[in-house]
């Protein structure tokens, strides 16, 4: 793999660009595999990795049906924090952050990772205690995080009314290492570095079936043919309990619609991401100089990409609330994804009843932020049969009990 | 250089001139100008900057396709960046200022971008700017983002001084587009009977028929379009709209209008946008077609124009756009530019057309002008620049070596034309290739699908891939009635008007020009303006791998600007088709979303700001604590007063009065947010014990039973007190902002599990001010108000005792008191109608000074249960807390077999005894324990966390007791009682806190029981 | 943007004046249920690309739960019934099967 850097780009310069070659191959499939990852999702991708990366498993297959990247990798609000609550939470999703730090560098290829800091604004008496509460938790979990004053905020946010006459800003929970990255490219790395490595990445190719013999994973059919296995990842957001039903088991789980929207571009005005749970909104601003825009899922099952306005209009009516001075911007996109979400709305990375079949699924709204992470311990739950930071993201935690509930800090799950 | 014609301009009145300002440059134009065509009227071509490699641009297009000409328009808190010069409607007094250049138009630092651009080629960011990594956030970053955005970002402190508003709309026929397919389709329609609205983008109707020529009905365009509109506005069934794009098609028949009622008049009052909210039975999209460009190296300088956009600043608006201008084809449709063109005087200098063979009628007539025509040829290159200068002439099929160069100051482009097919594909309505016209249009066979699964939208004429008149109003008269009867109204027949144009040979799809054009050409030949994406960008990506028409859309940004495409799609889908020896269709189209053309957040907000964001919920003493110091507080949809202060005293001050006072003499909470629902009927009791982990079937008619709600999943819900009032009735009490949530949780077990069960809920909540009073001096009030009205309810300990409840005369006052404490205090809950709430708390009030009497808020009540060891839903619980954490096990009946969360209360998780467990928590010195912090143990976890052992649930400074008090869960709490346990606090101090019983206050409850 | 037609009122209602519910046709169980029927009860959800039974609530109009057979993939509702019944109508399967040959959904499929 020839290497980027501007030198790189300088030389190409020279002769006109005609000497970059592929970020990634587009093979044909082989016979076998020792692993198939089924979605070239960012999750999907970065699990390849990790296990060519941290295990040196690298004759691995990633089916994509579509075009890799193309779920709701490259269709989500590009937010990372971890300032999560609880403990198995605000691991694997610190995990990812510190991985995000350094992805650049790590696969060569410039993902942009921004730190440009993320604000949970407290609007009620209650949030103020929820996220005082994510404050000392975080402390404990060795996660960054602060309790800050509304002009602090404001400081930080010039836009921002502190004022509104309904929900005033009473503080935020700031998290200055969270931040953004560019999507597409998180992919777009991942998959160039994985077919550096050797992998092939299936684009184009559907998963009709999932073969079992005596319990145990031996292969898919797709629409490229058969494939041999000794192990399946299960990796497809927005379709995890369709491949689920293939491999003979049933998930705890519903897919919704969930909607994000840009505005036109402007000049920078506002550097760090707002959340603001109270009325449904957060806001960020892109490289680009586009407001990226996100709010809450629809309330009934979906798989169409596509949601409804009335959402819209609530997430813009909080924004311009917030931040009165968008009022005069204009919508250029909306746009939807699909998301699966999970009894406790909280991921579920485990094994299954069917053996060497592994499912990583139910992020719901918080994918993008734990790519790396995800893909870390899920690479490690699948090469060694253990990771820590799996290990209570089961999936039969819900027969137990025992749930990882992030809704309790007054927050959604952005 | 462009100028205003002497005559011509349709849509101008020469009568009234508007001044207006351009980079602070006073300029002239007439009413009916755009701010575009007004522009060039005074001779300024060129009117922007691109993203990227910030190159000087002119207008393109001249309608809301325009990707160049974008402005920041207006001042103050009317300032908004990125209009669209081309949908601006002038008016006197615009103040408009061209974007992205720094310092100046003219000169721009930044343009050194375009020296750069062989180095800042697509995707080049992803390649660079890796290393060293703090580089990128510090460094590199900033830069890009200063570099890119388009307009200036509104002040920060703007408050838009404009307002919105929301309008619905229910229609049979929604006709999308008012151009004369659609003014067809509409009429066709309306004769069925069916309910017709007609939306129009601009100002004006009939679209560009009037521009284009030809006859309709024998009658000019113009003359027919008149006569349509005035028979549709007789039409009582049909309503038309004009500034109104239909903006987005979404399920079952949704549809968005943006009317822009005062952007064209600021100031005039009333709201500047609506936003309609149509439903639809059936959409009809009339949206008409936008001209491709032409891809030769420098069709991005200022003067080169789309031939039909120039064709509209001259026909419409009376524009001379240069003094030579040059022509470049596929097609026939460009003729009509050069005939326009050479009857308002303007030098033709060539018509390029690439086809070998050249076109039809309209050729002939050109040639019979006089005018040049070069076949098979193309445009080698437009010479870079500020405007252009000199155009040089190949062969089509050629690499671009100049056979010939000619002086020109514009170029009119010509690729052909593709349908509007973005309303049409918004709710997923597929397109199929039309090779005919290189183009995608709609596959009326797999139409958007309704909620009865049934097509539901309607192409017409261009928009459906019909061009040239006849066709096209047949089309869109057939589509008018297909509508109209798929909406259940039979057509009439009527007959479509006749339309006559010139007959039109085939055009050629020329996706680069010319064909071979090296690669030094290629990167200069533009695709998307704006985003400055070029040719040999996209087949940049294809080579890299980026093959999916979405990753080259992303890693190019094609079609990511403003414009969303409108002008740079199907070229740019040709050329990465080319470059993967694939066909078009297979390659295939990006996603259509909505809006059509940007709208304004200001409209998606509406109405719905400020005060009237959301709905405040006010009881009826609101207004009273808003005049005596309410230091308000959001809690759900109502505000309840934190505390209630003094003049000059802060909410501490006042809370700490609040306690003693209460604890001391009397209080009064305004309690009436607490929910109240009636529940009845014969199976009522056994219903309650479902809904209750309590029994409350055995519940004594005049008693009162504190109760827990769980989630069918164990979790606590809500609580609160129930009375039972009669054989048949209760009255349950629910937390403030929990009425609703849980009249709705019982109504949906009554009416989706329990349906046999004879019961019904009323919500009550609002019918009733609820008063609590409060303190030792509780009952002598209420005794004084009773003597005062010679009678009334026997408020005695014996004739009302704790856990009871009575209804009577309070004073004047009919009442129902409850004898229940949140407090400890001697306590009476008093419910009078809503009406006489103030009348209530007035006589309260006033009879109460003698006693010390003062109002109190919600930190008081908080601090006074938590005195008390009382949990709070919301504080103690989170939704992860069991009744069996908070050691409520008391009010678990053993006695029923079930109720909701039994069972998920008997899972293994839900028994651990590692489970935290509610203890009071006490400082060593006095202190308060931070809100939500945690407790920690020994060591890290396996994920290298610190091992905590239990959290702060409430923490409050006792007034009463002197001291920090607080309640949590802890790890085996109850059996660690007088055990010191750290809490890490974020200020740096690790407060220590013992293991203390939850009751700090009266733990025998002698107080209440008076 | 859904319109679902109320079976109580005969609204044809917005999406606004609705509440959506969930999977219809629960079987609900208690105390004495076997850990695996109680998950499933609770956690356990048909997700199909396809024709899918829910719950809804008319919760800004008549108040009212009822019941819609709707498609996932194309949104197309098939009709709504009463919220006072375990199984769907015979009539709602039946124009389902009518559109959807051969679709399954638990155990109300189209056998046919």
């Amino acid at each position: 793999m020839k290497r980027y850097s501007v030198f790189a780009v300088a030389r190409e310069a020279l002769r006109y660009h005609t000497g970059w070659e592929r970020a990634w191959r587009s093979p044909e499939p082989k016979r076998h595999y020792d692993v198939v990852i089924v979605g070239a999702g960012g999750h999907g991708l970065a699990t390849a990795y990790y296990l060519g990366k941290n295990f040196g498993i690298t004759n691995v297959a990633i089916i994509e049906k579509g075009w890799l990247g193309g779920g709701n990798t490259g269709r989500n609000t590009t937010i990372i924090r971890s300032n999560y609550l609880q403990d198995p939470s605000a691991a694997i999703y610190e995990k990812a952050r510190s991985l995000y730090e350094t992805m650049s560098q790590d696969l060569n290829y410039n993902v942009m990772f921004s730190p440009r800091g993320v604000i949970m604004l407290a609007q009620t008496e209650h949030e103020i205690r929820g996220y005082k509460r994510t404050a000392h938790a975080n402390q404990q979990q060795g996660v960054q995080t602060e309790w800050i004053s509304p002009e602090r905020v404001k400081e930080i946010v010039p836009i921002i009314n502190l004022d509104g006459p309904r929900y005033p800003v009473l503080g935020g929970l700031y998290q200055e290492r969270g931040g953004t990255a560019r999507h597409d490219a998180v992919a777009w790395g991942y998959a160039r570095a994985c077919s550096d490595m050797g992998m092939d990445i299936i684009q184009k190719c559907e998963v009709t079936g999932v073969r079992t013999e005596n319990g145990r994973t031996v292969g898919v059919d797709t629409t490229k043919g058969p494939i041999d296995c000794d192990k399946i990842g299960m990796i497809v957001a927005g379709n995890a309990s369709v491949l689920s039903e293939m491999a003979g088991f049933r998930l705890p789980m519903e897919s919704v619609a969930l909607q994000a929207m840009v505005s036109e571009p402007i000049k920078p005005c506002m550097d760090v991401v707002v959340m603001a749970n109270t009325v449904h909104g957060y806001m960020s601003q892109s490289d680009k100089g586009e407001m990226v825009i996100g709010g809450g899922t629809d309330g009934f099952n979906n798989y169409t990409q596509r949601g409804s306005f009335h959402h819209i209009e609530e997430t813009v009516r909080a924004l311009v609330e917030t931040f009165p001075m968008v009022s005069r911007l204009k919508m250029l996109r909306q746009w939807g994804g699909i998301v699966d979400v999970t009894g406790d709305r909280s991921p579920i990375i485990s094994k299954t009843p069917v053996q060497n079949c592994f499912i990583n699924c139910g992020w719901g709204t918080g994918g993008f932020k734990s790519i790396p992470g995800s893909g870390w311990a899920m690479a490690e739950l699948m090469a060694t049969g253990h990771s820590p930071l799996t290990e209570e993201f089961t999936i039969n935690r819900f027969k137990e009990g025992k749930f990882i509930d992030e809704s309790v800090a007054a927050g959604v799950a952005h | 250089m462009s100028t205003r014609l002497a005559n011509q301009g349709r849509l101008i009145d020469r009568s009234k001139q508007i001044d207006f300002t351009f980079n602070g440059k006073s300029m002239k134009g007439f009413a009916g100008d755009t701010l575009a065509s007004a522009l060039l009227a005074n001779g300024q071509v060129m009117m922007g900057r691109s993203f990227k490699y910030h190159r000087p641009r002119g207008v393109v297009a001249s309608g809301s396709e325009e990707p160049n000409a974008l402005m920041q328009l207006g001042v103050g808190d009317r300032y908004e960046p990125n209009q669209r010069a081309t949908t601006t409607e002038l008016f006197s007094g615009l103040s408009a200022n061209s974007q992205n250049h720094w310092p100046s138009l003219e000169f721009d630092v930044l343009s050194i971008n375009n020296k750069l651009s062989r180095f800042l080629t697509a995707g080049f960011y992803y390649k660079m700017f890796i290393h060293p990594r703090p580089l990128w956030k510090h460094v590199y970053e900033p830069i890009i983002r200063k570099s890119a955005g388009l307009g200036a970002a509104p002040d920060k402190e703007l408050k838009d001084a404009d307002t919105y508003e929301h309008f619905y709309f229910f229609a049979d026929v929604l006709v999308i587009g008012g151009g004369v397919a659609g003014l067809q389709a509409a009429k066709a329609a309306a004769a069925s009977g069916a309910k017709v609205l007609v939306l129009e983008q601009n100002n004006f109707w009939g679209g560009r028929a009037p521009v284009d020529g030809g006859t309709i009905d024998g009658d000019t365009p113009d003359a027919w379009i008149a006569k349509t509109l005035a028979e549709l506005r007789d039409m009582d069934n049909v309503t038309l709209r004009d500034r109104c794009m239909g903006s987005g098609v979404y399920d079952h028949g949704y549809a968005l209008g943006y009317e822009r009622l005062t952007d064209h008049a600021p100031g005039q009052g009333g709201p500047r946008h609506r936003l309609w909210r149509i439903r639809a039975s059936q959409i009809v999209t009339a949206t008409g077609a936008i001209e491709r460009p032409l891809s030769f190296a420098g069709n991005d300088v200022p003067g080169v124009m789309l031939a039909a956009s120039m064709r509209d600043y001259v026909v419409n608006w009376g524009i001379n756009p240069g003094q030579k201008v040059v022509v470049a084809t596929n097609n026939d449709d460009a003729y009509r530019t050069a005939l326009v063109l050479h009857e308002a005087g303007v030098e033709v200098v060539r018509v390029i057309d690439t086809r070998e063979t050249g076109g039809g009628a309209l050729m002939e007539a050109v040639r019979e002008k006089g005018i040049r025509v070069e076949l098979g040829r193309a445009i080698a290159k437009v010479k870079d620049g500020k405007c252009v200068t000199e155009v040089a002439i190949c062969a089509q099929n050629g690499e671009g070596g100049a056979r010939e160069t000619v002086q020109a100051d514009a170029v009119a482009m010509s690729g052909g034309w593709s349908p509007v097919v973005h309303l049409w594909s918004h709710c997923g309505g597929k397109l199929i290739w039309d090779e005919a016209n290189a183009n995608f249009r709609p596959d009326a066979s797999r139409p958007p699908l309704g909620h009865d699964g049934n097509g539901f939208v309607v192409p017409a004429g261009a928009a459906n891939g019909e061009f040239g008149l006849a066709a096209l109003l047949e089309d869109a008269a057939a589509a008018g009635a297909k509508a109209a009867e798929a909406a259940g109204f039979p057509a009439k027949s009527v007959a479509a008007a006749k339309g006559e144009s010139a007959a039109e040979l085939q055009m050629e799809a020329v996706w680069l020009m010319p064909a071979k054009a090296d690669i030094k050409l290629r990167m200069k030949t533009w695709l998307d303006y704006q985003n400055d994406v070029k040719v040999s960008d996209v087949q940049l990506a294809a080579r890299e791998g980026y093959e999916s028409v979405e990753h080259t859309k992303r890693y190019t940004t094609l079609g990511m600007a403003t414009d969303q495409g409108k002008l740079s799609n199907i070229n740019g889908l040709a050329i990465l088709a080319d470059s993967l020896n694939s066909e078009i269709p297979q390659v295939g189209t990006t996603t259509f979303r909505p809006p059509y053309h940007p709208i304004s957040l200001g409209a998606i907000a509406g109405e719905a700001r400020a005060e009237i964001f959301q709905p405040v919920r006010k009881t009826p003493i609101a207004d009273w604590m808003d005049q005596n110091g309410a230091d308000w507080e959001p809690v759900g949809q109502w505000r309840r007063p934190f505390s209630i202060n003094k003049p000059g005293e802060d909410r501490h001050a006042a809370v700490n009065r609040e306690v003693k006072n209460t604890r001391e003499n009397l209080g009064l909470l305004d309690a009436s947010t607490l929910g109240k629902l009636v529940v009845k009927g014969p199976d009522a009791g056994k219903f309650l014990d479902m809904m209750y982990t309590n029994m409350m079937s055995t519940l004594k008619i005049g008693k009162c039973r504190y109760g827990l709600m769980c989630t069918e999943n164990g979790f606590l819900m809500d609580d609160g007190v129930v009375a039972r009032i009669d054989e048949d009735t209760w009255l349950c009490h629910t937390t403030t902002g929990g009425a609703e949530r849980i009249h709705g949780w019982m109504e949906e077990w009554l009416q989706t599990e329990w349906w046999d069960w004879k019961v019904y809920v009323a919500n009550v909540t609002e019918q009733y001010a609820q008063i609590a009073v409060v303190g030792p001096n509780a009952r002598k009030v209420l005794e004084k108000l009773n003597a005062a009205a010679g009678g009334g309810m026997d408020v005695s300990k014996e004739a009302l005792p704790f856990m009871e409840w009575r209804d009577g005369k309070i004073g004047e006052f009919d009442a129902r008191a409850y004898r229940i404490s949140f407090s400890g205090e001697l306590s009476y809950e008093i419910a009078v109608a809503a009406s006489e709430g103030q009348a209530f708390w007035d006589a309260l009030m006033e009879a109460g000074k003698e006693f010390g009497v003062m109002p109190y808020g919600t930190e008081t009540l908080h601090i006074l249960r938590a005195e008390k060891g009382f949990i709070m839903i919301g504080d103690e619980t989170d939704g992860t807390v069991i009744p069996q954490d908070l050691g409520l096990h008391w009010a678990l009946s053993k006695k029923k077999e079930d109720y909701l969360g039994k069972r998920a209360q008997a899972r293994s998780h839900m028994v651990d005894p590692e489970r935290w467990q509610l203890v009071g928590l006490e400082t060593v010195d006095g202190s308060v324990l931070p809100d939500g912090a945690y407790a920690v143990g020994e060591g890290v976890n396996a994920n290298g966390q610190r091992n905590m052992i239990g959290r702060v649930t409430s923490t409050y400074f006792s007034a009463t007791l002197n001291k920090g008090i607080a309640m949590g869960l802890v790890k085996h709490g109850p059996k660690r009682m007088g055990e010191v346990i750290e809490f890490p606090g974020t200020d740096g101090v690790t407060y220590k806190a013992k293991i203390v019983d939850p009751v700090f206050y009266d733990k025998e409850g002698e107080k209440q029981n008076v | 943007m859904l319109i679902l037609e109320c079976p109580y009122c005969g609204v044809k209602a917005e999406e606004t004046e609705l509440a959506a519910g969930g999977e219809a046709h629960l079987k609900r169980f208690g105390p004495g249920s076997s850990d695996d029927e109680f998950h499933d009860y609770l956690f356990m959800r048909e997700n199909p690309k396809g024709v899918h039974f829910e719950r809804w609530r008319h919760a800004n109009g008549c108040g009212k739960w009822f019941h819609a057979a709707r498609c996932t993939m194309t949104l197309e509702v098939f009709g709504t019934y009463t919220a006072q019944t375990s199984v769907p109508t015979q009539e709602i399967i039946d124009k389902i099967a009518a559109k959807r040959p051969g679709w399954t959904w638990r155990e109300f499929a189209d056998e046919k």
